[in-house]
């Protein structure tokens, strides 16, 4: 478990990290919390012959909160979701979903940034972002431009992301309405066997939105829009609820692995949904 | 002093002794990451190697073509099966009897196995080496399941057919096929089919054990260093035998034992996994005498949990007869046991099944019949007894399922099944229908305590609730109440039957009393986490009189320590801790001769009182043993050489039998597959215990491997032969946040031919606790109609079974 040989460079702002992807191209490689793209070397998957650490790059970090959205610097870590209070009022599924990724130890290096960027379909923040909206910001030698997540993602690893950009924000509207993170893995430290975000508003009895997003049963995340639009305009009775499960179901495309076989995890996954629309309902 | 006759209880206190919740001497090191691991050794000069392993499970090596990889700067040197064969060393035995390859000889046979060493100046360089040793490989059929293997052409070890194509013996008898290794045999086989032909019931089951793997939290490794001027050799490596290192390398090496010192620093667990002899040895030695450097060699955890010592892989098939009334009258198994491309299993050399006949459990079953075939297949080596005796834990897994599912047949409770059948008080000594003769027991009441402990009835009624309220459609969890009563066979054992590659299973204690009343004893064992610097120092402060903090425990060094065979099997206590209390008693003959002469009594006038020698009848008359050590060595007395030392070597009558009935209880998401544990309660009689604190210890860490074990840990193989649960991603070990808590409670009945009454803990609560949670899920599905469904219990072979039961309907 030993890596091939790299270069270590630690650069202090943003234009040190875009002048040296513009310098080694794609020999070079951006690490944030590094615990994904670490494994990935140590297993000599990866090949990085310059790492360029962000850890002291200006600007990446913090949470920010404006009226009507919120920003969280790439850098900002697992960790320091679970820790924020406001963040925890005003988008409190972030933190519910924090608390379901690895663990303690892992979430005090993960960050936002290199959870979304990575492209692992395992990654949880991924569809968190697809339901909630966000847009990531990347900026490069071209300037910086906006992605929403709903399409930012291709395949697993490929992402809308060009090699010499650097992710530097997430910026969400403020959620509104109930909110569950629903995720069923085999232990802790395990990426999802199927995990569910959902946010949904109710006025009166009635449900008026519903954002539904899918982990770990595609090769990217899956939000689903029609799974969200079988809920809208219902009181989500057995039938809506059903009827959302079967639009979701017809998103996703699963894979067999240890986890288990295709049929399980579809089954799962409609198990897991309906869990977290009941949860969001009731919370809404 | 004389009149300072301190009151006796805190005389007794004082020592730490025999059932004292003593705090773990170790620990002080360990919490402050002070311990001394094999990978914490760091000699001048020293040089590192590893492996070029191969990506297949089965192919020829045509080609290996290391230029590229002496190239890289730091590569010293890069060693092969050709480098190996003139030193005899490309081949080495294994505990089995069989030999395996050190490094590739023309084929490979499971994946991750052995090519090439890379010798380099540092580990990075050695990685960057391996990457470029270049290995011309033709695939060729791989054969993962051993009843194929039994069946198929595809000749795994050529090297075991002669040119005639004829098949000689091997080391336990003659082989039926290419790809078979033994068939043993124990019981009566018609006697026995006969009794299941004629019998009222009869359940049958098969069931698969599956692989998995110790999965210590250190991997294995080694130092070796050659001094090439004294030609001494020192071998450090996380070894649970030490002195069977040391008598193995000399063998193969022809190096003279007095010039091999092994030593076993720190062990970070070992479970069975460091018992055996493994390719990084003897490679690491050969770099050593060859670039008269030390040289360390450490796995990497893919490494360990791919290659080295792998445990279970059996495949049980079982019937079980009894009368309607629910006595059982006979049992038969077959095994089929899959032991990868060589036979590397750690068992004594009669028992190439290890302890399997101890398969009739703690039942009172007059006729039995057992057969195991062992098979060769394209997986990694071993089989061995992770946490527990010799294929103990397979033995106890079957017939703790083989009493569910004939309690099924019988349409009986469980419970009682097992308390109709029990071995009962006044049977022991009882000798079983396969052969052991069972120590002490006292089964009812351990089984009675532990019903009411957990309020076994009231259990009952609230599943049956459950069940009522699922099929009404209210709940969608079902609750599973998993029982367990094992025997463990422990303390290997009795030389005139146990012996690893001819070496003899007894263990050994050498003491030596300080002039001021300490003491150092030092053991033939070696402890990998289970205290023995704590427990036999209270094994010897009651015999002794001297206090437990006041004994140095040493063990491990084979320059220093008397020779034994090791730790693992639950050996250590039965074994070891027999003669440390019978040289402890040498010692104490010894001091009351001296004890006599300072009080100017006749020997026989004085007894042994806790920490000193009384004169009878007149307490206040007394020399302490802290006097008789100064004695000893600083007056002269007549008739009685100076000094206060002692060993004793103990060849055990008999092994121990401990046992415990355990209790699980288990609610599903029958829609998830996912458990929740609510409840274990485990009851353990490990004879006279020790220290208690640590047999809590042992019990918890036992349980949750055993945990582990029944509900996600496998090394599982795709149809390639490739190892798809490599990383402890996908190989369960389970943190604090999945084990349940643990209630554990305990009775006594001590071993009578042991010489303190203990049988030894360290094993039992996984051998009882893998059957316990596994009952548990088959228990919760029972009402439905589940017989048997294999383990591991994961979430999605969970849904499996509710999803073939109709449940998700
Ligand atoms: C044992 C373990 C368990 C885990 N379990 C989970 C889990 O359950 N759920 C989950 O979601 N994750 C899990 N993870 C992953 C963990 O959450 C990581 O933190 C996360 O995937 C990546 O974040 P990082 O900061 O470590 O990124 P890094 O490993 O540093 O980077 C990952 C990738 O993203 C790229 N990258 C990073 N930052 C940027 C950026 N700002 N701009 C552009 N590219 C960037 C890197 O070049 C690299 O390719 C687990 C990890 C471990 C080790």
């Amino acid at each position: 478990m030993i890596p091939a040989a790299f270069e270590y460079h630690r650069p202090k702002d943003l234009d040190g990290v875009l002048s040296l992807l513009t310098e080694h191209g794609d020999e070079a490689r951006v690490m944030a919390g590094g615990h994904s793209l670490i494994p990935m070397m140590k297993l000599r998957m990866a090949d990085v012959p310059h790492l360029i650490d962000l850890q002291d790059v200006a600007g990446l970090t913090g949470i920010s909160h404006s009226d009507n959205t919120i920003r969280l610097g790439a850098m900002v870590t697992q960790h320091d979701i679970i820790g924020d209070a406001k963040l925890a009022e005003r988008a409190p599924i972030l933190r519910e979903a924090a608390l379901q990724i690895a663990d303690p130890q892992v979430r005090y290096m993960g960050t936002v940034g290199g959870n979304v960027a990575n492209g692992d379909p395992g990654n949880d923040m991924p569809g968190l972002m697809q339901c909630l909206d966000a847009v990531f910001t990347l900026v490069g030698p071209e300037g910086t431009r906006d992605v929403p997540a709903r399409d930012f993602y291709e395949a697993a690893y490929m992402t809308a992301r060009e090699d010499d950009e650097v992710l530097t924000a997430v910026t969400i509207p403020v959620p509104r309405g109930g909110y569950a993170y629903e995720k069923q893995k085999r232990k802790i430290g395990d990426y999802a066997t199927a995990a569910a975000a959902v946010q949904i508003v109710k006025d009166g009895g009635t449900c008026t939105a519903a954002s539904i997003a899918m982990t770990n049963l595609s090769d990217t995340p899956v939000y689903s829009d029609a799974a969200g639009a079988a809920l809208i305009g219902t009181s989500l009775d057995d039938a809506a609820r059903a009827a959302a499960v079967a639009a979701m179901l017809g998103d996703i495309d699963p894979t067999e692995d240890n986890r288990g076989p295709v049929a399980f995890k579809i089954h799962v996954a409609g198990v897991i949904l309906n869990r977290a629309i009941e949860r969001a309902w009731a919370r809404a | 002093m004389k009149d300072d006759v301190e009151n006796r209880e805190d005389r007794v206190a004082n020592l730490k002794g025999l059932g004292c919740s003593r705090k773990r001497v170790e620990d002080a090191r360990f919490t402050q990451g002070k311990g001394n691991y094999v990978d914490d050794i760091k000699l001048d000069g020293m040089i590192f190697g590893d492996f070029v392993r191969s990506p297949y499970a089965h192919a020829r090596i045509k080609s290996i073509d290391a230029s590229a990889a002496l190239e890289v700067p730091g590569v010293l040197a890069v060693l092969t099966a050709k480098d190996l064969e003139p030193l005899g060393l490309h081949w080495m035995p294994t505990l089995a009897g069989d030999k395996q390859m050190v490094l590739a000889d023309g084929k490979v046979l499971f994946q991750g196995q052995e090519v090439a060493f890379v010798v380099a100046e540092d580990r990075y360089a050695a990685a960057d080496g391996i990457e470029l040793v270049e290995v011309d490989y033709e695939e060729l059929p791989v054969i993962v399941d051993p009843f194929e293997a039994l069946k198929s052409d595809v000749v795994l070890r050529e090297d075991l057919v002669a040119e005639d194509g004829s098949l000689p013996d091997g080391a336990h008898g003659p082989r039926k096929h290419a790809n078979h290794i033994f068939t043993w045999e124990a019981g009566d086989k018609d006697p026995t089919e006969e009794v299941i032909a004629n019998a009222e019931v009869v359940a049958e089951e098969s069931m698969y054990y599956h692989r998995t793997h110790p999965c210590p939290l250190e991997t294995c490794g080694c130092v070796a260093s050659m001094d090439k001027v004294n030609g001494k050799l020192t071998l450090w490596g996380t070894f649970q035998a030490p002195h069977a290192i040391r008598t193995v390398v000399s063998l193969i090496s022809g190096i003279e034992e007095h010039n091999i010192r092994v030593i076993s620093p720190d062990i970070g667990g070992g479970f069975g996994n460091k018992v055996g002899a493994y390719p990084g040895y003897v490679c690491s030695v050969v770099a050593s005498i060859v670039t008269g450097k030390p040289v360390k060699w450490i796995e990497d955890r893919m490494d360990n949990l791919m290659t080295t010592a792998f445990a279970r892989d059996y495949w049980m098939t079982g019937k079980i007869s009894a009368t309607k009334e629910g006595k059982i009258t006979g049992l038969h198994c077959h095994v089929t046991a899959d032991h990868g491309g060589f036979d590397a299993c750690a068992d004594p050399t009669k028992f190439p099944a290890g302890f399997m006949n101890i398969c009739t459990g703690s039942y009172d079953i007059p006729t039995a019949y057992l057969a195991v075939d062992g098979v060769y297949t394209n997986k990694a080596p071993g089989g061995v007894s992770y946490r527990c005796s010799f294929r103990v834990t397979e033995a106890v897994y079957f017939i703790e399922r083989m009493i569910e599912v004939l309690a099924i047949e019988l349409n009986m409770d469980a419970a009682e099944l097992r308390r109709v059948n029990f071995i009962r008080k006044e049977q022991f000594p009882y000798t079983a229908a396969l052969g052991w003769e069972y120590d002490s027991g006292d089964y009812h009441t351990a089984w009675e305590k532990a019903l009411k402990a957990v309020d076994y009835e009231g259990l009952r009624a609230e599943q049956a609730q459950r069940i009522a309220d699922f099929k009404a459609g209210k709940t969608r969890s079902l609750m599973g109440i998993g029982l367990s009563f094992f025997t463990e066979i422990v303390g290997a054992g009795p030389v005139k039957n146990c012996d690893i590659l001819g070496l003899g299973m007894f263990d050994s204690c050498e003491i030596r009393i300080h002039p001021t009343g300490s003491a150092i004893a030092r053991l033939g064992t070696i402890s990998q986490g289970q205290g023995h610097a704590t427990t036999f120092a209270q094994i010897l402060a009651s015999e002794i009189g001297l206090p437990a903090d006041s004994i140095t425990i040493e063990e491990g060094d084979t320059d220093t320590a008397p020779y034994g065979l090791g730790t693992y099997g639950s050996r250590s206590t039965p074994v070891a801790g027999a003669a440390t209390a019978m040289a402890g008693r040498k010692i104490r003959a010894k001091a009351q001769m001296i004890a006599a002469y300072l009080l100017e009594v006749h020997d026989n006038d004085v007894e042994f009182d806790v920490d000193r020698f009384v004169v009878k009848g007149a307490p206040e008359r007394f020399k302490t043993m802290k006097e008789i050590a100064f004695a000893a060595y600083n007056q002269a007395i007549p008739g009685i050489e100076p000094g206060l030392e002692a060993v004793s070597y103990y060849d055990p009558p008999n092994m121990t039998y401990p046992f415990g009935a355990y209790v699980c209880v288990m609610d599903i998401d029958v829609d998830t597959g996912v458990t929740d544990i609510r409840r274990f309660y485990a009851l353990d009689d490990c004879g006279t215990r020790i220290n208690p604190m640590i047999i809590e210890g042992q019990v918890h860490g036992g349980l949750t491997e055993a945990l582990a074990v029944a509900m996600g840990q496998e090394i599982a193989y795709d149809d390639m032969g490739n190892v798809k649960t490599g990383t402890l991603m996908d190989f369960f070990l389970p943190t604090a946040w999945e084990v349940p808590n643990y209630e554990t409670d305990y009775t006594v009945t001590p071993s009578p031919h042991h010489p303190i009454g203990a049988k030894g803990v360290g094993e039992s609560p996984h051998v009882g606790g893998v059957p316990a949670f596994s009952n548990a899920v088959h228990d919760a599905f029972r009402a439905f109609g589940l017989r048997h469904t294999n383990m591991p219990h994961d979430h999605w072979r969970i849904w499996r079974t509710a999803h073939e039961l109709g449940l998700h309907a």
